[in-house]
């Protein structure tokens, strides 16, 4: 087996006095779609976040394609990175929110362009024409002029998925991409993401979509309380969970 | 609005003739107070304008000649120099102190910090006069490393004229005010901007400047043409300096010699008016220019 892709090794995350995170162990192949599903405080935003160093960590290592996340390891001891290196190990790393979170005062091609532009220094011309097939990828070619106020909640979504490939990440991560979103907007965002997926992308998708998680991920992790309770492929997992409290969530949420 | 309702079974298919269903013309509701009140201020305002017309204390034939008269005109323009370049500087000053204030950095965020406890904390006027007697207190310039022979020096009273320093004072003081709004703007930039440059690898800086900062400016903009206007009257305290050439003091200094300041002073309000008006119009433009996007405009979810 290849190098994994994510490494994670006994992370702790603790707010104040609250630990949200309690020895997480998960790694992610190169290519793997993995969902994390769970009740909502269990952690797998902040999980997430880990990974891409938005939030620091309490204990334990990230490692994202061999390299540690976050910090420089120096013997014992661990060094914070400077933030022009953090940034660096971050823009590797596509991230699409669960608020889209696009920059309301650039048009959806400004959107795109601005990081590679500015944090890859791509030539402003290649970057407009690759933006333009990722955007067209997610299906808004007609769109490149809007700003993003004028789009629906499925459309800024996908701009910002097509932001986030721009930057020719090794790994995306979803969160909750599709939980701000009208009923009848989740559909086209899924399927984006599901052609992202047979595309061999690596992703890690935090959702609530139970039937998107079966179909698209080769492994599903159940979450509660900062822990893995249950890891696996969807066929075991969410067909016949081994664990009382992933039954109990899924009775809930099926 | 018959094509936004065709999917509701109760209103008649796209393109039903209208005539099946009468368009409502309610008789307008009548608010007898407000003609009432809009009778009596322009009754009450008619009276005030007569009166004043014939008043012979406003002497309208002076502040006809007095209005365009070169010393003033000069004034105006000294004005509005005093007004433009000290908000110039405060604005940019003020843009550096707030961002510095929010940065990373702890040192510089004790300098912003200081900085706006020391110009705020203190009467515009007394730091003009502060300003004035610079040459007093600091008789010689000297550029150079400290406690080496200085590179040159320079007599502060010959390098520095009295409009410099009224621009000076009246920017460094602005510049504190400017950077609280200019923080509040910032402030004001939901979080998750922030957090998406971030996840794209953009730096502190670059964030700050092309995410963060245009989505501030339309908190920014209003109470900055607020300050603008504010500091165009303000120009009327550098006499402290002192500074005599600006509008308030040169047409104070005229009226000294006429023995006859109300016109003068209807003379100089005028403007000050004008000039308000013109700021009013220009931060309208301003406003409309940075709320690009904000608005849902045209034909929104297609």
């Amino acid at each position: 087996m290849s190098n994994p892709m994510v490494k994670i090794e006994s992370l702790v995350k603790n707010f104040g006095v609250h630990t949200v995170l309690n020895g997480i162990n998960l790694e992610v192949a190169p290519g793997e779609v993995l969902c994390i599903i769970g009740p909502s405080g269990s952690g797998k935003s902040t999980l997430l976040r880990c990974i891409n160093h938005l939030e620091t960590i309490s204990a334990g290592r990230v490692f994202v394609d061999g390299e540690l996340m976050g910090y420089r390891q120096r013997g014992e001891a661990l060094h914070e990175l400077k933030p022009h290196d953090a940034a660096r190990q971050r823009r590797e790393i596509g991230m699409v929110f669960q608020k889209f979170n696009l920059f309301p005062h650039l048009s959806v091609l400004e959107n795109v362009v601005e990081a590679p532009i500015g944090v890859l220094r791509v030539p402003r011309a290649t970057a407009i024409a690759e933006a333009k097939a990722f955007i067209a990828r997610v299906g808004l070619a007609d769109k490149i002029d809007a700003y993003p106020a004028q789009l629906s909640g499925g459309q800024q979504q996908r701009v910002a998925i097509a932001r986030g490939l721009a930057m020719k990440p090794k790994l995306m991560l979803f969160d909750e991409p599709t939980s701000a979103l009208d009923p009848e907007l989740v559909g086209e965002v899924l399927e984006v993401i599901k052609v992202l997926a047979h595309d061999g992308m690596t992703m890690v998708v935090v959702t609530h979509e139970m039937g998107f998680a079966r179909e698209i991920a080769d492994r599903v992790v159940f979450m509660d309380d900062g822990q893995i309770i249950e890891a696996g492929p969807p066929s075991e997992v969410l067909e016949n969970p081994q664990q009382a409290r992933t039954r109990e969530f899924l009775a809930k949420v099926l | 609005m018959s094509q936004t309702s065709n999917h509701q079974s109760v209103t008649p298919p796209r393109g039903a003739p209208a005539g099946d269903f009468p368009l409502i013309r309610a008789k307008k509701l009548i608010h007898p107070w407000r003609i009432t009140s809009a009778v009596i201020v322009i009754l009450l305002t008619t009276l005030f304008v007569l009166d004043a017309a014939g008043r012979p204390a406003y002497d309208w034939p002076s502040v006809g000649v007095y209005l365009f008269d070169r010393r003033v005109l000069e004034a105006a323009v000294n004005t509005l120099q005093l007004t433009i370049f000290s908000m110039a500087i405060a604005i940019v000053l003020g843009l550096i102190l707030a961002v510095t204030r929010l940065s990373p950095n702890p040192v510089l965020k004790g300098i912003a910090w200081v900085y706006i406890w020391v110009f705020r904390g203190t009467p515009v006027y007394v730091q003009l006069v502060f300003w004035g007697l610079l040459a007093v207190i600091y008789k010689d310039i000297s550029i150079g490393i400290p406690f080496t022979q200085p590179w040159f020096t320079f007599e502060t009273k010959l390098a520095v004229s009295v409009f410099i320093l009224a621009i000076i004072g009246l920017a460094l003081n602005e510049a504190a005010y400017m950077a609280e709004i200019v923080r509040a703007g910032l402030l004001s930039v939901d979080r998750g901007q922030e957090e998406a440059a971030k996840a794209l690898g953009m730096s502190w800086g670059r964030t700050t400047w092309r995410i963060v900062l245009p989505q501030a400016m339309r908190v920014i903009i209003p109470p900055t043409g607020n300050e603008v206007i504010s500091m165009l009257k303000t120009t009327s305290l550098v006499t402290a300096v002192p500074y005599s050439f600006d509008l308030y003091a040169r047409t104070h200094d005229i009226a000294a010699e006429t023995f006859n300041p109300i016109p003068l002073l209807v003379v100089a309000s005028i403007w000050y008016l004008a000039f308000t008006t013109v700021l009013m119009i220009g931060q309208h433009f301003l406003e409309k220019r940075f709320s690009r996007g904000s608005h849902v405009s045209g034909s929104a979810h297609v």
